[in-house]
């Protein structure tokens, strides 16, 4: 029953849309509801995105991106946010550094990501690394100091080594909050990603597709692009939880 | 096996640079097979002569040692068996049981073995594919001595284990535990504030002092089992060890 109530309003959005797109008459401030559908339609043909590559390659580009600028991130922070939530003194060295680049927005980096990197995949990632690395780090940070001292000592009587306390018990203990941090980082890593295409430079991509629409005046491609964008990232936030639920539904059971 | 304290003390210095002697000049030899009960007004630093025969933390002068070889770490003839929220919510039960075993690289299929035997042993056959949040309070605790008997371990060093269960399960957990006691022929060492427990418990109760603790008076428990909690041998050891106790923690409350 919620979810049938939860599908109402974007029906009445999607109604009010029209009406106002037909009273308004003007494809540059409101396209009409038939004109972004067949862009969604038809994922796979360019014809439909001004000829710069289809609506599906362009996705599949920005998710490509995203991965890597992501998967780099999560192989930096979660080494580096274990051993910071292990140990004081790995926290100390570290701690003042990352706390003064931790407020710089992600899109601050990127006249300095232009620089050095120029245009290309390499400052899109270089973007997308800045903007996911914290909240992977941070909550990886809390989850290992969250692993519980009881844990660990009984590990330790049982004789686990340093190696075996550190895969048996912390790592499995902080996956949780780990996860939330992945799964958070990921959804700064698809802003970071369309953010960082709209940017000069690149020539694919979603963010590349609707500002190009723009430039072209084309507001229904504009509207299918970040209707895709917004699908995608539900979908793979959906996929996070579902991940959550079914392997670390044990967090808030334990006792 | 012969478990000998000698002349250990243990010295604390706090945040603000204070020393606090936590335990002082505790000097005692532990028989193999024996049940001791280590008894004490809250603070005297029971449970931290336990942590330091478990190699959790280390004596400030004096030794431990096992047939006279001096131990510093956590030895694999002890185990301990902390007082709740000591197994991990992530393993199932039999996974849990069975740490100490991984640990040591045994084969999946030898550690089910030893899962049920120890399982059966504890009356917890069945429950092997079930979470710790499944289990009552009672149950988790017999998961966590059946995961200290799994490492056959020569002694079993117990912190309040039954500190934080009703009394009508902690009376039952109490007879299961010297039924296993006298099956398994293991020494026990097990902390307690409860005047009731150590009499019906142990063969010798030891009274520490308030702190620094220091070994009061060591009193035998002659008695056969299964103790009659009434019986007039019983009520008179019990009330000699509250006069005690109460002595020791009204000077506490004196200072």
């Amino acid at each position: 029953m919620t979810r049938r109530l939860g599908l109402v309003l974007p029906l009445l959005l999607i109604i009010g849309w029209e009406v106002a797109a037909i009273i308004i008459n003007n494809p540059f401030y409101l396209p009409r509801l038939e004109t972004v559908v067949p862009v969604l339609l038809n994922p796979f043909s360019s014809d439909y995105t001004l000829g710069t590559g289809s609506l599906f390659d362009n996705a599949v580009i920005s998710i490509e991106r995203v991965t890597i600028g992501f998967g780099i991130a999560a192989a930096v922070a979660i080494p580096l946010g274990i051993g910071m939530g292990r140990s004081s003194g790995i926290n100390d060295f570290f701690d003042t550094t990352l706390e003064l680049l931790r407020p710089v927005p992600p899109l601050a980096w990127v006249p300095l990501a232009l620089a050095w990197f120029k245009l290309g995949i390499a400052s899109i990632v270089f973007i997308i690394f800045i903007g996911s690395v914290f909240p992977i780090l941070l909550n990886t940070i809390d989850g290992v100091r969250g692993v519980k001292k009881t844990w660990i000592e009984v590990g330790m009587t049982l004789g686990a080594n340093e190696r075996q306390v550190l895969s048996r018990i912390v790592v499995p203990g902080a996956a949780p909050t780990i996860w939330t941090g992945l799964r958070v980082g990921f959804g700064i890593a698809w802003m970071c990603v369309v953010a960082a295409e709209i940017l000069p430079g690149p020539t694919s991509g979603l963010g590349y597709l609707i500002m190009y629409a723009y430039n072209l005046g084309q507001m229904n491609v504009i509207i299918a692009g970040m209707i895709t964008i917004g699908v995608i990232g539900l979908a793979i936030d959906v996929l996070f939880k579902t991940i959550e639920r079914r392997f670390f539904s044990w967090r808030g059971l334990d006792r | 096996m012969t478990l000998t304290l000698h002349d250990v003390s243990r010295v604390f210095i706090t945040e603000k640079g204070e020393t606090i002697e936590a335990l002082s000049h505790i000097s005692l030899d532990i028989h193999d097979k024996e049940f001791i009960c280590i008894l004490g007004p809250s603070g005297c630093g029971k449970t931290t002569i336990l942590r330091i025969i478990a190699g959790l933390e280390s004596a400030t002068s004096g030794t431990i040692s096992i047939n006279g070889t001096t131990i510093s770490k956590p030895s694999p003839r002890m185990a301990m068996i902390f007082q709740e929220y000591s197994l991990y919510p992530w393993r199932n039960v039999q996974d849990n049981v069975t740490l100490g075993l991984e640990l040591r690289g045994m084969r999946k299929a030898e550690r089910e073995e030893y899962a049920k035997k120890f399982l059966g042993l504890v009356g917890l056959k069945g429950f092997e594919r079930n979470f710790p949040h499944e289990l009552s309070g009672g149950m988790r605790q017999r998961v966590a001595v059946a995961r200290a008997l799994a490492i056959d371990p020569s002694t079993l060093l117990m912190d309040e284990p039954f500190g934080a269960l009703d009394a009508q399960t902690r009376n039952r957990m109490q007879n299961e535990l010297l039924d296993i006691w006298q099956k398994t022929r293991k020494t026990i060492l097990f902390v307690t504030h409860s005047v009731d427990e150590a009499v019906f418990l142990a063969d010798r109760i030891v009274v520490l002092t308030r702190r620094p603790g220091t070994i009061r008076e060591i009193i035998a428990v002659p008695q056969d089992r299964p103790r009659e909690r009434t019986s007039e041998q019983f009520v008179q050891i019990r009330r000699h060890l509250l006069d005690m106790i109460n002595e020791e923690s009204g000077d506490a409350s004196k200072v």
